[in-house]
């Protein structure tokens, strides 16, 4: 096993010198986006809008956190299915999206997607939402604010722990992991 | 004579039961997880349950959901058939308890009002509450707040009588390995056996709440619960879908009469965090 630290965003180098099984611990900028958010994001593509952020170079954290007590930058903050947003993912990884940060299984046509586009995808703990939390330093709301739990957040996170799971040539730690079940 | 039981109380009650539930988890399934840390032979299996290990305790120090999907509020109210309730309707004083409980207590609302229109209620409510009428003068409630990444992984299979327990077994174990990673593992498996459609549902939902370890009193069932567990456990999904040697926590079968032409069963799959509290008034 592996372990090693980056920054966020990375570079392309990075995304691609990351191999599946690999430990991660992030430092850095990332976003909050899940369901609605996506949803959003992908009408407004469609309807040619431009986005509440440049995804480009950026990785987004599946997640929608519980609320924060005062003098706390977040609730309980762990990772959300990623496998809801596969039919919005190849689009934004078009647009140059490099990581994404969930947990549980993913499309072949995001695999694909993943493999074209020289991006990663990293699983974190599920179930880990207090421990993942306290590596989150600050939080904030940029885009529709109405969505509640659901909203855009800025992260800045420190030693953020996740695995990767597909790297960008396609391997995967889960089809490996699932291809050796007796 | 009746016992009147105010069903202020049970508002009470559920206030605090939900906000207990999402910050510690019952002895019996912190056991469960110390146990599965010591046996894990997988190196990043190991990392991976002693970060949960670490998760719970800042979760109960530091107040913060053990996981922030905080569930759908399920309560199961078993009233003795000699008390008597007193003030606002149970349904409104139970999701009244739930509402409190999520607001004040800093839970995640992951309630959408219609399934299709999916506009969030904003408190979380309503509960889904299965009410049982029993014996006795007291009421026992117990609160399991369920995450849906786990729920999402439950399956109903109406088998036919000759599929038998091969059948049963095959099922089971179907359920778990399609789940694999999505229902971050090592799960809890609820398994209703019998009944009607239905019935075999709420059978595996219970189950969920029974105490880990504990043995189903029918020998046969038991027998049944400890082969799958072994047989979940040598899947090798391992602790969050990342291979390993411990994938299940426990298999709880509970089963119901059932119709001569049928066998259904139910998987009803529970994270790690599984959550139940239960309180007697
Ligand atoms: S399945 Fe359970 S542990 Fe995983 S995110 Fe949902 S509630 Fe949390």
């Amino acid at each position: 096993m592996t372990e090693r630290n980056i920054t966020v965003p990375f570079s392309k180098e990075t995304a691609s010198s990351l191999r599946s099984g690999d430990y991660v611990y992030l430092t850095g900028t990332i976003f909050v986006a899940r369901d609605a958010a996506h949803k959003r994001m992908y009408e407004a593509l469609q309807n040619h809008q431009p986005l509440p952020f440049d995804v480009n170079g950026q990785t987004i954290y599946y997640m929608g956190p519980s609320p924060a007590r005062e003098g706390r930058p977040i609730g309980s903050a762990g990772p959300t299915t990623a496998g809801r947003m596969d039919r919005y993912t190849p689009s934004l990884l078009d647009l140059g999206l490099y990581g994404m940060i969930g947990k549980g299984k993913r499309t072949e046509e995001v695999k694909a997607s993943i493999v074209k586009n020289g991006a990663v995808y990293f699983a974190a703990v599920g179930g880990a939402g207090a421990l993942l939390s306290k590596c989150i330093k600050k939080s904030e709301t940029i885009a529709y604010p109405d969505l509640g739990a659901e909203a855009i957040l800025k992260l800045e996170v420190e030693n953020f722990p996740v695995i990767v799971v597909i790297d960008s040539e396609g391997n995967d730690l889960y089809a490996d992991v699932m291809a050796s079940l007796s | 004579m009746a016992r009147i039981i105010h069903t202020e109380t049970i508002t009470a009650a559920v206030k605090e039961m939900c906000i207990e539930a999402n910050l510690f988890l019952s002895p019996d399934m912190t056991k469960a997880m110390q146990q599965a840390t010591e046996n894990e032979s997988s190196t990043l299996g190991k990392k991976i349950l002693l970060q949960l290990q670490e998760n719970l305790e800042i979760a109960g120090k530091e107040q913060i959901p053990i996981c922030q999907d905080t569930g759908m509020a399920v309560v199961f109210l078993e009233i003795g058939q000699e008390v008597s309730l007193n003030g606002p309707l149970l349904e409104d004083a139970v999701n009244e308890g739930v509402r409190q409980g999520y607001t004040e207590g800093y839970l995640r609302k992951s309630v959408v009002s219609d399934p299709l229109l999916r506009e969030n209620t904003k408190d979380n409510t309503p509960a889904v509450i299965h009410t049982s009428i029993v014996a006795g003068d007291k009421i026992k409630i117990t609160v399991a707040p369920k995450g849906f990444g786990s729920e999402n992984m439950s399956r109903i299979f109406m088998l036919k009588p000759a599929d038998g327990i091969d059948g049963v077994k095959q099922a089971v174990l179907q359920a778990i390995k399609d789940a694999g990673p999505n229902a971050c593992p090592p799960i809890v498996v609820g398994v209703g056996i019998g009944g009607t459609f239905e019935k075999c549902a709420l059978l595996a939902k219970h189950a969920l709440t029974r105490e880990i370890g504990v043995p189903s009193p029918l020998p046969h069932i038991a027998a049944l619960e400890k082969e799958l567990l072994a047989s979940a456990n040598q899947l090798g999904i391992g602790p969050g879908g990342l291979g390993g040697t411990q994938s299940a926590l426990s298999v709880a079968v509970d089963t119901y009469p059932t119709h001569i032409a049928g066998l259904p069963v139910a998987v009803n799959i529970c994270c790690h965090v599984n959550r139940h509290v239960t309180r007697e008034l």
